[in-house]
């Protein structure tokens, strides 16, 4: 198993592993309720206190739970905290619990939140725990809002309700329909790959030829 | 566990050699944590409810003084055994009973009736209120409650204001048209372009919930308010 520092656990999450953008993981609401940014914050932290409870609950009870058993015992526990959630959400802003319809209660089944569970928070101290949780629901979010942002912009030309364009935008709908929902993911993925894709061979470069670390090394 | 000592989290989660665990530790594992869950939700159910139930009812209030085009005052009537009545027998539930709302003007007199009524849309169940008025036979305004119709396109049966307005005042039993084929009569809804199953839904729930009704409304004005 790699050795990490706490400082990565929390970082990795958010930006070099992005759940959604890198693990391609969690990619059902991220395609589904980022038609607005409103929607994408309120699922995106909604989703970030699953994690964090969840996480939290299966670090610091790791020791009771039978190998066999560990991974009902998890979806118990973030059933939990996903209906916990759901009542809360209603009871405090019942505009937005409505507009994430069904979305709220398929948290349950996200894979970023169980992975997390059975690859780091069922085997580390809580601290560390609690560090990734952050980090990737973190990252998580940010992903959320990069959709939310562009699909919104686009699709009904606003951020947030108050108007980009001015009232001569005619809005691309598409975009806050489905398919625009594969567009931008589509798109955001495309950019973020042809980044890495130049960016390496220049780190490889740089890393032969400038410090010389590779040369020691060798 | 079992007493050996060994080192928690360092490893993968199945440890090689590791003793098997006996069957009712699996099970009271479960069944520890889905007592404690169990626990917390209902607590957590017992702490929102009620917010969650007043702001229904503060959205159905506001529903039915929009669609009755603000009476000074409304009851409400439950469907029981076949008729309106403003009083259930004992025992019988009033959130499980169908219910009418009956809204009164500044001097008394009746000026509708406010009818909540559900049926498949585009996508999903699409359900609504609307106001009717028993004398003329008029429906006098109309509000969806919950669709879940295409946004952008179907959607435009609750966000678009000159559909919605086509309500106010339409004699029943309401006739669909499409756009620029209106010839001015009384029973006509402009439909709206690339929403047509959707503006054809909310047209079959009102004109179904009206038949539907229209006998108890008529016997509860006969029999009672004259």
């Amino acid at each position: 198993m790699r050795i990490t520092t706490p400082h990565q656990d929390f970082t990795r999450g958010i930006w070099r592993e992005n759940p959604v953008l890198i693990q391609m993981l969690g990619l059902c609401p991220a395609l589904a309720v980022t038609n607005t940014v409103a929607n994408s914050i309120a699922m995106g932290l909604a989703t970030f206190f699953v994690l964090i409870g969840s996480s939290l609950l299966v670090s610091l009870s790791k020791r009771f739970i039978p190998n066999e058993v560990r991974i009902s015992t998890f979806i118990l526990i973030i059933a939990t905290f996903v209906t916990i959630a759901d009542m809360s959400l209603e009871a405090v802003v019942p505009d937005i619990h409505k507009a994430l319809g069904a979305f709220i209660a398929l948290i349950v089944v996200n894979c970023m939140i169980l992975g997390r569970q059975e690859a780091f928070a069922s085997k580390r101290p809580v601290g560390r725990s609690l560090l990734d949780a952050l980090g990737t629901g973190v990252g998580f979010i940010i992903a959320m809002l990069m959709m939310g942002t562009v699909r919104e912009v686009l699709g009904n030309g606003t951020i947030l309700g108050f108007s980009v364009f001015g009232s001569n935008y005619e809005p691309w709908v598409i975009f806050i329909l489905p398919p625009g929902g594969f567009f931008t993911i589509g798109f955001i993925l495309l950019g973020l790959n042809y980044v890495q894709s130049r960016r390496k061979p220049k780190q490889l470069v740089a890393e032969l030829t400038g410090d010389g670390k590779a040369g020691r090394a060798a | 566990m079992s007493g050996e000592d060994r080192t928690i989290g360092v490893e993968s989660a199945v440890p090689a050699g590791q003793k098997e665990v006996p069957p009712w530790r699996l099970v009271s594992t479960l069944g520890t944590a889905g007592a404690l869950a169990g626990f917390l939700i209902v607590f957590v159910f017992v702490a929102t409810e009620p917010s969650i139930k007043a702001h229904k009812a503060l959205v159905l209030r506001q529903a039915i003084q929009e669609v009755l085009k603000g009476p000074a005052s409304f009851d409400t009537l439950f469907v029981y055994d076949g008729a309106l009545t403003e009083e259930l027998p004992a025992g019988q539930d009033p959130e499980s009973t169908d219910q009418i709302y009956v809204g009164f003007g500044d001097d008394g007199s009746q000026v509708g009736f406010a009818m909540v009524a559900a049926e498949p849309g585009f996508q999903d169940i699409i359900q609504l209120i609307f106001g009717y008025e028993a004398a003329s036979q008029r429906v006098i305004g109309m509000k969806v409650l919950e669709s879940l119709e295409t946004p952008g396109l179907g959607d435009k049966i609750e966000k678009d204001q000159s559909f919605v307005s086509e309500f106010d005042g339409v004699t029943s039993p309401l006739l669909g048209v499409k756009t620029g084929r209106a010839t001015g009569d009384e029973h006509e809804i402009d439909m709206i372009t690339g929403a047509t199953i959707s503006s054809r839904a909310v047209i079959k729930i009102i004109n179904n919930a009206i038949e539907r009704y229209r006998p108890l409304i008529a016997a509860h004005n006969g029999g009672g308010a004259q």
